[in-house]
């Protein structure tokens, strides 16, 4: 698979996250755009995975979110992240990220602690899943940029969308 | 061997993409227009699939037309006619990919996907000025297509 350098990835989603709170100037408007371009990479993004990780079903949601974790991760970002504190319905869970490569180099300044700096994976995953009929949530709940001793991503589980007939049968 | 046609559908039954390389009988003997004619490409694959899962002697068949999840079922890859050969090729994300060749042809799932990874991700999903869930008429697609599809001599 194509690969770039991380520090050039890096650097480029840092000098993005800061033309966009240079723009918006309003930190929970940043956050949601954030979640909305993810959520643009993830819906174009699931085909690449699919075709690439030749993934062809997977039995239910811990399935799912497993191979999220440790095929899509690793794919996208050459890390993985550890599936945890699952409750008890299998409906939602905890994305573990150990080594975040976007997080290299950042600091969060002064006036910016509110900035959910990595929102962009939330958007990415929620974006991902709606495309193969898995609708989700997705949310930071603890940042190491905020002081959180690990990233904390919270998955939860929808609905699943069955394939209907997408056409009337009298047009 | 010969490729007659390629269609590109989404979940929601649009038409990304049609292309015909020979189409001895035109669509205005057939369906009538280009419309009709996606409209039942559709149909028929849809409903062979609802079928071939119905009547699926080793697997706990839901009833004929229950909204089954993709990967849920069995599917079928290709049917073959006196006349031409139909290949499918279904991904998670709900893209469909349907070639028709000559009957001839041997079994072109491999090729579908690599249509489908190399060719469709690479020129069209990548591609920025492309807006998902619309149809598109990529230059570059068109020809890695082309290219493809008169290497493996069709």
């Amino acid at each position: 698979m194509e690969t770039i350098n991380a520090e050039i990835f890096t650097l480029t989603y840092g000098s993005m996250v800061r033309q966009l709170i240079a723009d918006l100037e309003d930190i929970s408007a940043v956050n949601k755009q954030l979640d909305e371009m993810g959520y643009n990479i993830g819906i174009r993004l699931i085909d690449e995975f699919l075709a690439k990780s030749k993934t062809g079903k997977c039995g239910d949601f811990r399935e799912t979110v497993d191979r999220v974790a440790k095929v899509g991760f690793r794919m996208f970002l050459n890390t993985t992240a550890a599936v945890t504190n699952w409750n008890a319905e299998g409906t939602e869970c905890s994305l573990i990220l150990e080594d975040n490569p976007l997080t290299d180099f950042v600091e969060l300044p002064e006036g910016c602690q509110n900035l959910v700096y990595c929102n962009v994976l939330c958007g990415v995953i929620r974006g991902a899943l709606e495309q193969v009929s898995i609708n989700t949530e997705c949310s930071f709940v603890r940042d190491v940029l905020r002081g959180s001793d690990v990233s904390e991503l919270r998955l939860k589980l929808l609905s699943l969308n069955k394939e209907e007939y997408p056409f009337k049968d009298d047009d | 061997m010969v490729a007659y046609n390629i269609y590109f559908f989404n979940r929601q039954g649009t038409c990304l993409y049609y292309y015909e390389w020979h189409r001895p009988k035109s669509v205005r003997q057939g369906a009538g227009t280009s419309a009709d004619d996606q409209k039942m490409m559709f149909g028929l694959f849809f409903s062979l699939k609802t079928f071939a899962a119905a009547m699926d002697p080793r697997q706990d068949n839901k009833s004929l037309g229950a909204p089954l999840r993709i990967g849920e079922a069995c599917t079928f890859h290709s049917f073959c006619t006196n006349n031409y050969k139909l290949h499918f090729l279904e991904s998670p994300s709900g893209l469909k990919i349907v070639l028709n060749t000559g009957p001839d042809a041997g079994d072109l799932r491999d090729h579908l996907n690599y249509i489908y990874g190399a060719i469709y991700v690479e020129c069209v999903l990548k591609n920025p000025a492309y807006t998902p869930g619309r149809p598109f008429s990529c230059e570059l697609f068109t020809a890695r297509l082309h290219h493809y599809i008169r290497s493996l001599g069709l």
